[in-house]
């Protein structure tokens, strides 16, 4: 058989095969048509469809069949906020309720200037590895600086500092909680956004020790639990200043002693992607490694 | 007599994932159930089942007459995709519970290298057709015994104390390496 013939023969045969099977499928397609919800597509189209599992749903799909049968509220979404909510609430007839805003806080502050090293690693560079060992840090409990979480974000919302921190955008998290989920040292909380005022260290070891590990640990001195103007607004637990989210007052009066600064109120100053990028242009949407 | 040997042959002593180290992807990643996997192991098989009867077809009566046999991956690949799509969408009609629980591994059986390796050394061995039929359900089969096997020990996994680096996957595929000795075993038991 010539070249040329070949070529008509394997562009017909598997021409005519994809055919047959396509209208076999369209046929099969027909006979077993499963009616949906209407509403279950109706849903989907409003939700943001980026799968991001905040919702605790596998999928924006699951949660669009559990919102169209009413086993979820219509402000589940957490990526959608306030506009998916009460697009969603008006489309199943029900009252909107507020979508509170939850925002990822990166709970570390020891960098690569800040925190000291007591080995060179070098294995596979991604935090779970790295924790496996023990990681490189001196400070067992501070962020690997690998960047699993910016990995993780969906939302182009995280990149990798300078000092191998992860900086969150707050413009940009939409607070679906990848990033807490994928950071295995648990160092990122999601904290609704009122909350300002963060202990920005996890370092739970006694004060002498974890001075010695990182110039801005949390060392339990304790001079943020006297300070605080309401009584019980900040404890110390293992060896951590730990804040009472439901008395403590947002603003950094009884913190300015702290010795360490680990201790201030704030998220970031607000960091935002812009001003990311215009601080450190060649870092935005970037790994650290 | 040969349909027998085919089947054990297929089932236990080339046993696809732990001989050939095919399929290994739900292997490891639905066998953390043994419900799941039994789900997932007779999901392949009657895919697997229904692959052998409509590649053969396939083969003999398309590409062979047309001299053109080297087409067989791509041409296996399509009919076992389309193949997939079908059985995933009676499932939906009949039985929507079954389509839950199967959930995402029914489309991945669409990937399962071991479906198209079974199309592969089907034609490979020269099998006729109701010798291939045979040969897939006994591929399906011994998939199902394989995973099943290994959630089994999964489940009892859960309760052992593993040390750090061996948790989850790690010793998931030490096991795994464990059953494919084990199932040498069956090597000689006879020949064909």
């Amino acid at each position: 058989m010539t070249i040329t013939g070949l070529i008509i023969v394997s562009a017909v045969s598997m021409g005519g095969l994809g055919a047959v099977l396509a209208v076999f499928l369209a046929f099969a397609d027909k006979k077993f048509k499963v009616t949906e919800d209407p509403r279950i597509e109706a849903v989907l189209g409003i939700l943001p469809n980026t799968n991001c599992g905040g919702c605790g749903y596998p999928g924006c799909r699951m949660l669009a069949e559990a919102i169209a049968n009413g086993n979820a509220p219509a402000n589940t979404c957490v990526a959608g906020g306030n506009d998916v909510a009460k697009k969603l609430a008006a489309l199943m007839g029900v009252e909107a309720k507020d979508h509170k805003r939850m925002l990822a806080v990166v709970l570390c502050k020891g960098g690569g200037k800040e925190a000291g090293k007591r080995a060179q690693y070098t294995g596979d560079r991604t935090c779970t590895a790295a924790n496996l060992t023990g990681g490189d840090k001196s400070c067992t409990y501070g962020c690997l600086g690998y960047g699993e979480c910016v990995d993780a974000c969906k939302f182009d919302a995280m990149a990798m500092n300078a000092n191998s921190l992860p900086v969150v955008f707050y413009d940009k998290c939409v607070g679906c909680g990848a990033c807490a989920r994928a950071c295995p040292r648990d160092i990122i909380e999601m904290h609704p956004e009122e909350h300002r005022l963060f202990v920005y260290c996890r370092n739970k070891d006694k004060g002498a020790a974890s001075r010695k590990v990182c110039d801005v640990a949390c060392i339990a001195c304790g001079l943020c639990v006297k300070d605080c103007s309401v009584l019980g607004g900040i404890a110390l637990k293992d060896n951590l200043a730990t804040v009472n989210y439901a008395l403590a007052p947002q603003s950094d009066e009884s913190t300015k002693r702290c010795p360490t600064k680990c201790i201030f109120s704030g998220i970031e100053d607000q960091m935002t992607k812009s001003r990311f990028e215009a601080a450190e242009p060649q870092r935005a949407g970037r790994k650290a490694v | 007599m040969k349909l027998i040997m085919i089947f054990i042959s297929a089932a236990l002593i080339n046993n696809f994932v732990l001989t050939y180290f095919l399929g290994i992807c739900p292997f490891v990643g639905v066998s953390n159930k043994i419900e799941n996997a039994l789900n997932m192991g007779l999901a392949t098989t009657f895919v697997m089942t229904l692959t052998a009867a409509v590649t053969w077809p396939i083969y003999t009566y398309i590409l062979v007459r047309f001299n053109v046999p080297f087409l067989e991956y791509v041409a296996f690949i399509i009919a076992i995709a389309a193949l997939v799509q079908l059985v995933e969408m009676y499932i939906r009609k009949s039985s929507p519970a079954l389509y839950r629980a199967l959930g995402i591994y029914l489309p991945l059986i669409t990937t399962n290298c071991a479906v198209l390796g079974l199309a592969l050394f089907m034609v490979l061995r020269e099998y006729n057709f109701v010798e291939s039929i045979i040969f897939g359900f006994a591929t399906g089969a011994g998939f199902t015994l394989a995973i099943v096997m290994m959630s089994g020990i999964r489940e009892e996994l859960e309760f052992a104390d593993i040390p750090k680096p061996f948790q989850g996957i790690s010793v998931t595929l030490i096991i795994a390496g464990m059953m494919a000795l084990a199932f040498m075993g069956f090597a000689g038991l006879m020949r064909g």
